[in-house]
């Protein structure tokens, strides 16, 4: 089983991003459950919501207290926030960040594990001309943990969002996809 | 095979209810059920349902406007959570007493004070006395299942009770997850169409509904109510074989995983016992001779099935995700209790209260509950007849507490 724990501000996209990637591993023939975590949320606060994807049928109804994934959709949450925390030695951080894994890796205080990094704020503007960063970094998580590939995530891009975006912004958003997709570094 | 889709436990009641496609809906938001009115009011407004949709100002009149559908002879619905059945309480009891076959969901969610909004059972757990037919659900999946089925309950001729379906508040109302969906016209066909029976509304066969009955009537109307809740285990069984046949799944009054020959079990209801089963796994995988027991059924409540179900372990645990201070343990542990007694074989019982406030329940925090009942049939004692599991103070054990907030460990 998969489990991502993904990190955002209220308002951009987290949830939906959770749910674009459950709804992809659905398209794909998987198991999969997506949740917020709900609190007290308003636009911009800190939030959380959880992804698992598996082959066989998923019981558990609880938190993902020890993520295989943490997936960062916005840079001012580096060094303000525990991203680190549940991950193991294994664990993947991966996070929308304008410098090297090396740099990340540092401000996350972070030891083990692998890191990656992508300007995902970057790639949403020259795509999309909005900072709109949950589809890139789920392009960037397809490169990193290979539950799905990426034409999966693209084909479901395209049904989720063909009704209700115009068309010209539905292809960005694969751009978008597409290109954090092939820019994500690693160590 | 019906349609796959991925539908959070709110959008798979929506959609049940969509299929329903009741004449009257009267409902007020409140979270964490609110999706369902929304969804369910985008369908009113789109036209996909033909539902005379009113939007009240307070539970008490939903309740009260279904409850005035109902009579007059329609098949009408609402759906709650938390404060909002609270605040429904008086007419709970006229809904069952007039033997309206009323359904409702509740995504089932704490009371307040202090102020939250997750999931825990004490709002239905309260209204256990009320009358309703209460039936628990472990997913998303079973939550639509179950709210088709209980249209057939209800409005069986046996039964004439009002139901509630209950699952978890956020843990299965807002969480995602692949259910099916069946087709349209075999929803429409298993319900039937709705017989009116003594409508108010008749009025050449004029009828009255809830005159004044003292102590000269009063008694045997409630005795009648038993009596067609006795009747419901019965019809609860057939609809979920005639259900079965229809889409591959059953749901009985009860659900057992690996209980026939385990020596330990635990008693729990909703989406606590999906991930149960998860521990079961383990612990069989370790040796341990686990067993479980989901209860769906709470009202009416299968007293002789429980006990023959769980006369043969050494050791039980009834987990109640609602608390009944000053009692001797929860509603589900005292009941579950009281059923064992007339065994001439019964286990050692313990009785634990989880989750309240929506407390993450992880396959850890279930896992001590299993290793407290390996204690006691090694030992033979019992330490703790009731417990509280993974709360800060009082009597638990730092192992469980980590194992308890895992998110609040790791994040704040």
């Amino acid at each position: 089983m998969l489990e991502i724990r993904w990190h955002g501000r209220g308002g951009q996209g987290a949830v939906t991003a959770a749910k674009l990637l459950a709804s992809a591993a659905m398209r794909a023939g998987k198991n999969f459950q997506a949740f917020p975590e709900y609190g007290p949320e308003r636009r911009g606060a800190p939030v959380q919501a959880f992804t698992r994807i598996d082959d066989e049928p998923i019981r558990v109804f609880s938190g993902v207290a020890e993520p295989d994934v943490v997936v960062v959709l916005d840079p001012s949450l580096i060094g303000k926030v525990p991203l680190a925390s549940g991950l193991s030695d294994e664990g993947i951080l991966l996070a929308n960040f304008d410098g090297s894994p090396q740099e990340l890796r540092e401000k996350v205080g972070m030891e083990g594990g692998k890191v990656y990094s992508v300007n995902a704020t970057a790639i949403a503007m020259e795509t999309m001309g909005k900072a709109i960063t949950n589809t890139p970094m789920v392009g960037a998580l397809m490169k990193v943990a290979g539950a799905l590939t990426i034409d999966q995530v693209i084909d479901e891009v395209r049904a989720m969002f063909g009704d209700k975006l115009k068309a010209s912004l539905v292809d960005a958003n694969v751009e978008a996809l597409r290109r954090a997709y092939e820019e994500v570094k690693g160590e | 095979m019906g349609k796959l889709i991925a539908a959070t436990g709110n959008q798979a009641v929506a959609q049940a209810m969509r299929q329903i496609d009741p004449h009257v809906v009267a409902a007020y938001p409140i979270t964490p059920q609110t999706d369902v009115v929304e969804e369910f009011a985008a369908f009113v407004a789109d036209g996909v349902v033909a539902t005379e949709f009113v939007p009240v100002e307070s539970e008490h009149s939903s309740m009260s406007t279904v409850i005035g559908a109902s009579a007059a002879g329609v098949r009408a619905m609402t759906a709650t959570s938390s404060q909002g059945l609270a605040l429904m309480w008086e007419m709970l009891y006229i809904a069952a007493g007039l033997r309206l076959p009323i359904v409702m969901p509740v995504a089932n969610r704490a009371l307040s004070a202090p102020i939250n909004i997750h999931g825990d059972q004490s709002d239905t757990m309260g209204a256990r006395d009320s009358g309703w037919i209460q039936l628990y659900c472990k997913n998303q999946q079973e939550a639509y299942d179950t709210l088709i089925q209980a249209i057939r309950i209800a409005e069986h001729d046996s039964v004439r009770l009002p139901v509630m379906v209950c699952y978890d508040g956020f843990i299965v109302s807002h969480s995602l997850a692949g259910m099916e969906l069946l087709e349209d016209d075999q929803v429409k066909a298993f319900i039937g169409k709705h017989k009116a029976l003594h409508p108010l509304l008749d009025t050449k066969n004029p009828v009255t509904y809830g005159p004044l009955a003292l102590f000269d009537y009063y008694f045997e109307f409630r005795r009648q109510l038993v009596e067609g809740m006795a009747r419901a285990a019965n019809v609860i069984e057939e609809v979920a074989e005639e259900y079965a046949r229809l889409s591959g799944r059953y749901y009985g009054r009860y659900e057992k995983y690996n209980m026939d020959d385990a020596e330990i079990g635990v008693l729990v209801l909703g989406s606590a016992a999906s991930t149960a089963e998860v521990v079961v796994d383990e612990l069989r995988a370790q040796g341990v001779k686990a067993g479980l027991l989901r209860l769906r059924s709470f009202r009416p409540f299968p007293k002789a099935e429980l006990a023959r179900e769980l006369s043969h372990l050494k050791a039980l645990c009834v987990l109640d995700r609602a608390d009944s201070p000053g009692a001797l343990g929860g509603p589900v542990g005292v009941e579950v209790r009281s059923a064992l007694l007339e065994s001439a074989k019964r286990p050692a019982v313990i009785n634990g209260i989880f989750g309240l406030g929506g407390r993450d329940t992880t396959v850890d925090l279930i896992t001590t509950v299993y290793h407290r009942l390996m204690k006691i049939v090694d030992t033979g004692t019992v330490d703790e007849p009731l417990f509280y599991l993974g709360v800060r103070g009082g009597n638990n054990n730092g192992r469980e507490l980590e194992a308890a907030i895992p998110q609040a460990r790791a994040t704040r």
